[in-house]
């Protein structure tokens, strides 16, 4: 018997996070609490290095390699330089955070890498194996990153919280790939692709396995009615872990539905489509109408995070390949956005003291101007008001849904828009018609208030290129679809 | 030639501007900031005075035209594509000229984030004007809806009490109205053959049901801007709460870019539904001139009071556009422009007496004109022309527009026409009784006359509402033919 050695070349920067993890991991032994900071820059340096990679290795053409298992294309390729982006941006936002926190130790940088594998190994998989593989990787790094600051209850609950309805998500989608398998044969998404060709798209089978998987998608990218974990995640879990997962996870998220619905069943769009325009209806109202009433940023982010997904499902459920360019445009976009806004409540934060209720966003615009309008620029991108990218964003979702003949469900987008900017112009209103209830200065690392600007600046100066960037999205996606 | 940015200029160097000055940072360096924001306003109208010295009132077609060579975001045929025609000339160059008097009436007053005050104007100055040239459905979206941000601001930071409810309010009655209008113009997008492009909108052959559609879509955009009765409930708030300066841009300019709207969709995109829903349109204006008109002349708050002045007079530049003749539509955009000067000068009016004695209420008044004879001097010509006086402004306008519903029907004309009744009523019976009279009370007798500054912005808008009323050929002779285009497109029938 001989065993073919398969093609490590497209992986390499999987092979390279997953080494340097584990470099990283043996490093942090060695290291005392006060040089804990060659920890840091040794995941920061590995981010930078895995771009590098990337970017050396891109090219419009796709290659399948171990055994067809692991696909490596344009979309994945810029997917990944998303996630690596986003990743550091959050490391470089939780170091003070959670060096105050009694959290800076190694564990946090080595998980959060384990996590980005997993991210990675989610958006090149071309087997339902992988796409589990992957799934379950990023998961546990993130049980384990919400439950991170062992002291808090809060945390701890909200570990238990994830951990639970996340196993349930995950065997959701265990059991619609079974069910998808029974009715194929195989576990490749291209094969299942040929073989749903082949069947009845209305199969009883190939519907009951879909149902599933819809449900598990749904539960992992936080769609009503399968939200119930966000709030409470994004609420007890550090916000350095929030700022996380509110980021990559969405765009490897993405990613999976990519590959699930309209890699593996395509020929079922008619099915999955009435599905997905409930829950993005779903998620779009309920997210917003209930994101009115918190008092608590981290609870009313978590509540925008699900309407944002709601607009995100509307590109995929187009079923075009430009509604998927969309989608993915939507994503990237709101993974700066969520960035940014978690940054600056972790900027605002001080040891001791957590700026998550609103109303320690009162009167910001005295105390720093500055940081007042980047926020500012972050909540008017999130509620799509030009000329912010998160304009750009609804009007490519809402545009390719109109593309598909769905007029009305255009016109709902766009009133639930509207109720969102409610929220999200009181968060401005907090902070430049009130009064600041406090002098507290604002301590931060230049690095942070570097990084910080650039991202928040980047939602409005990106505006004479973003035709560029759509265009990016769209020949990415076409390579695929 | 210059000529050929020109329009890029008179957009980007206020907004240019308007970053310098918010890098000035904090009041340390407020008159750094107001300096600045004085020359930029002015170097901006400066600018804009090429636009009309170089204007071809002969031809209908865009002027000025700029289109990037490549799409700015190609994915949607989207272009960077701008040009104006006599109907936009006059609204840049009125938002161009009352910029720079903004700025001088906030001077001394704005006290506290001056930088921010001054920005927020001149960053609007900029994208009002995006909006008057914009070409390019996409663009003019998104300088329609930037234009809210800095409003807001305005609206909310240097406001009256309930200034929070007002700034929201005005936000979200506004973004509500515009979004259906992005649906629409997505939709335009694929009807005209995938191109965003306005010119190519009118163009486009559309069937009744769809034009009715697409008109009430544009309609809840634009009636809300206007505002048209029964969606101008957010006007009075707005206006009452807001900064002197900007309670002036409201209704000089920003009311304009609602019935700019009509003009620019409306009317060319779906002509058969402009003329099937005429009546309507009719309707809601005669009643925003008589029942508003009413409203105005019970109102205590002097701001109130103009706010809802406002409403009835857009109310009759909505009515001569629905006739469809040209006497109507060349009196709505002349009241438009002379709206703009007059509304502006009875805001910048009002903040005076406000700076003094901080209230608004006509019953804190009375015998002003005792402690400030030359401020009512102004104050009595600014009343005179809100009320339609032959010789000023105000006249030219609401004369042609009744002018022309006399041709359409005489019953339009008879109710329009009791605005000169209404209008003379509830103006000059409110400058009774705050100027005319014996001296008040204590405050009124402490008062001082007009500042030089005052006089200044004062005059300007004086000589302006004169010169108007008195010689209005200048300002009609422009935008002639372009009003003959549009109505001869808004008369052919796309079925």
């Amino acid at each position: 018997m001989t065993i073919e050695i398969p093609n490590f070349t497209p992986a390499i920067p999987e092979i390279f996070v997953l080494t340097m993890a584990c470099v990283i991991l043996m490093v942090d032994l060695l290291l005392t609490d006060r040089s804990r900071v060659v920890t840091y820059l040794l995941a920061q340096a590995t981010l930078v290095g895995a771009v590098l990679l990337t970017l050396t290795s891109m090219s419009s053409t796709s290659v399948s390699t171990f055994g067809g298992m692991y696909i490596k294309d344009p979309m994945g390729d810029l997917l990944k330089l998303g996630m690596y982006v986003a990743v550091f941006v959050a490391f470089v936002y939780s170091r003070d955070y959670i060096r105050l926190r009694h959290m800076f130790r190694g564990e946090y940088f080595v998980i959060g890498l384990f996590g980005l594998l997993g991210m990675m190994v989610m958006v090149s998989a071309s087997h339902f194996l992988t796409i589990y593989l992957g799934l379950e990787l990023l998961s546990l790094s993130l049980y384990t990153m919400v439950a991170m600051n062992r002291d808090s209850g809060e945390s701890t609950e909200a570990a238990m919280k994830y951990f639970v309805l996340g196993a349930i998500a995950s065997g959701m989608l265990l059991y619609g790939m079974s069910m998808l398998y029974g009715a194929t044969g195989t576990l490749d998404v291209a094969g299942v692709k040929s073989a749903v060709a082949q069947m009845k798209a209305d199969d009883i089978i190939l519907v009951f396995g879909l149902v599933f998987i819809v449900v598990g998608l749904a539960f992992k990218v936080g769609a009503v009615p399968f939200h119930m974990w966000v709030p409470d995640v994004y609420h007890g879990a550090p916000t350095s872990v929030a700022l996380y997962i509110s980021s990559a996870p969405k765009i490897a998220a993405f990613a999976m539905i990519m590959r699930l619905l309209v890699g593996g069943l395509e020929g079922m769009v008619a099915s999955w489509q009435g599905m997905l325009i409930i829950l993005a209806i779903l998620s779009m109202g309920l997210g917003n109408l209930i994101a009115i009433s918190q008092t608590n940023i981290k609870r009313m982010l978590a509540y925008s995070a699900i309407s944002h997904m709601g607009f995100f499902l509307l590109g995929i459920l187009s079923g075009t390949a430009n509604g998927y360019g969309s989608a993915m445009f939507y994503v990237l976009a709101y993974a700066v956005m969520s960035l940014g806004s978690f940054g600056i409540i972790v900027l605002l934060s001080r040891q001791g003291f957590e700026a998550d209720k609103l109303d320690d966003f009162k009167g910001l615009s005295k105390r720093s101007p500055w940081v007042a309008f980047l926020m500012l620029l972050v909540m008017f991108s999130m509620a799509g008001v030009p000329p912010t990218i998160g304009f750009y964003a609804k009007l490519m979702v809402v545009q390719s849904v109109i593309d598909a003949g769905l007029l009305w469900l255009a016109i709902v987008s766009v009133l639930m828009a509207v109720i969102g900017a409610y929220y999200y112009l009181r968060v401005i209103k907090l902070m430049y018609f009130d009064q600041p209830e406090t002098s507290e200065p604002i301590v931060a690392g230049a690095d942070m208030r570097a990084v910080l600007s650039i991202n928040a600046l980047a939602l409005l100066l990106v505006l004479p290129w973003v035709g560029t960037l759509i265009d990016l999205c769209r020949k990415a996606i076409q390579a695929v679809a | 030639m210059f000529t050929d940015y020109l329009l890029s200029l008179v957009i980007w160097l206020p907004i240019a501007g308007g970053v310098l000055v918010l890098l000035t940072g904090d009041d340390k360096n407020a008159p750094l900031a107001r300096w600045i924001s004085l020359g930029v306003s002015v170097a901006a109208f400066v600018l804009s005075i090429p636009l009309y010295t170089h204007f071809d009132p002969a031809t209908a077609s865009m002027q000025f035209v700029e289109k990037g060579a490549t799409p700015w975001i190609a994915a949607f045929n989207v272009y960077y594509y701008l040009g104006i025609d006599g109907i936009s000339l006059l609204l840049i160059i009125l938002t161009t000229f009352i910029t720079p008097l903004v700025v001088i009436a906030g001077w001394k007053v704005i006290k506290e984030k001056v930088a921010l005050y001054m920005a927020s104007f001149l960053i609007m100055e900029g994208l009002i004007v995006g909006v008057f040239s914009a070409l390019d459905g996409i663009l003019f979206y998104v300088f329609w809806e930037a234009m809210l941000v800095p409003m807001y601001l305005i609206i909310g930071i240097w406001g009256g009490p309930n200034r929070v409810y007002a700034a929201i309010k005005f936000f979200l009655y506004t973004f509500l109205g515009s979004v259906l209008m992005l649906v629409t113009l997505i939709y335009l997008y694929y009807q005209a053959g995938n191109s965003f492009s306005i010119l190519d909108f009118h163009a486009v052959k559309l069937g009744l049901t769809e034009q009715i559609l697409i008109f009430l879509a544009f309609f809840a955009a634009f009636a809300v801007k206007v505002p048209m009765f029964p969606v101008h409930t957010w006007l009075p708030d707005a206006h009452v709460e807001a900064p002197t300066g900007g309670s002036v841009v409201l209704a000089a300019i920003m009311l304009k870019v609602g019935a700019y709207g009509f003009l620019r969709f409306n009317l060319p995109i779906t002509p058969d539904a402009s003329h099937e829903l005429a009546w309507f349109m009719i309707t809601l204006s005669l009643i925003a001139v008589v029942y508003i008109g009413l409203v105005a002349l019970v109102q205590e708050d002097m701001k109130k009071l103009i706010a809802y002045s406002s409403i009835a007079h857009m109310g009759f530049v909505t009515l001569g556009f629905f006739i469809f003749n040209p006497q109507g539509m060349e009196g709505g955009i002349v009241q438009m422009v002379s709206h703009g000067f007059i509304s502006g000068a009875l805001f910048l009016c009002v903040g005076v007496m406000y700076d003094r004695l901080h209230s608004r209420q006509i019953g804190d008044y009375g015998g002003v004109a005792n402690k400030m004879p030359v401020f009512a001097a102004f104050f009595m010509l600014f009343a005179m022309a809100n009320s339609g006086l032959p010789g000023t402004s105000g006249f030219v306008g609401e004369f042609l527009v009744i002018l022309g519903s006399f041709q359409a029907n005489f019953w339009y004309a008879f109710l329009a026409a009791t605005t000169l009744i209404f209008g003379a009523a509830y103006s000059l019976w409110m400058y009774k009784r705050v100027i005319f009279g014996k001296v008040a009370n204590d405050k009124v007798e402490a008062l001082e006359d007009a500042t030089p500054r005052e006089i200044l912005f004062l005059a300007i808008l004086a000589v302006t509402v004169l010169v108007m009323g008195l010689w209005p050929y200048p300002f009609v002779e422009v935008m002639h033919t372009s009003v003959d285009h549009l109505l001869q497109q808004a008369s052919v029938s796309k079925l």
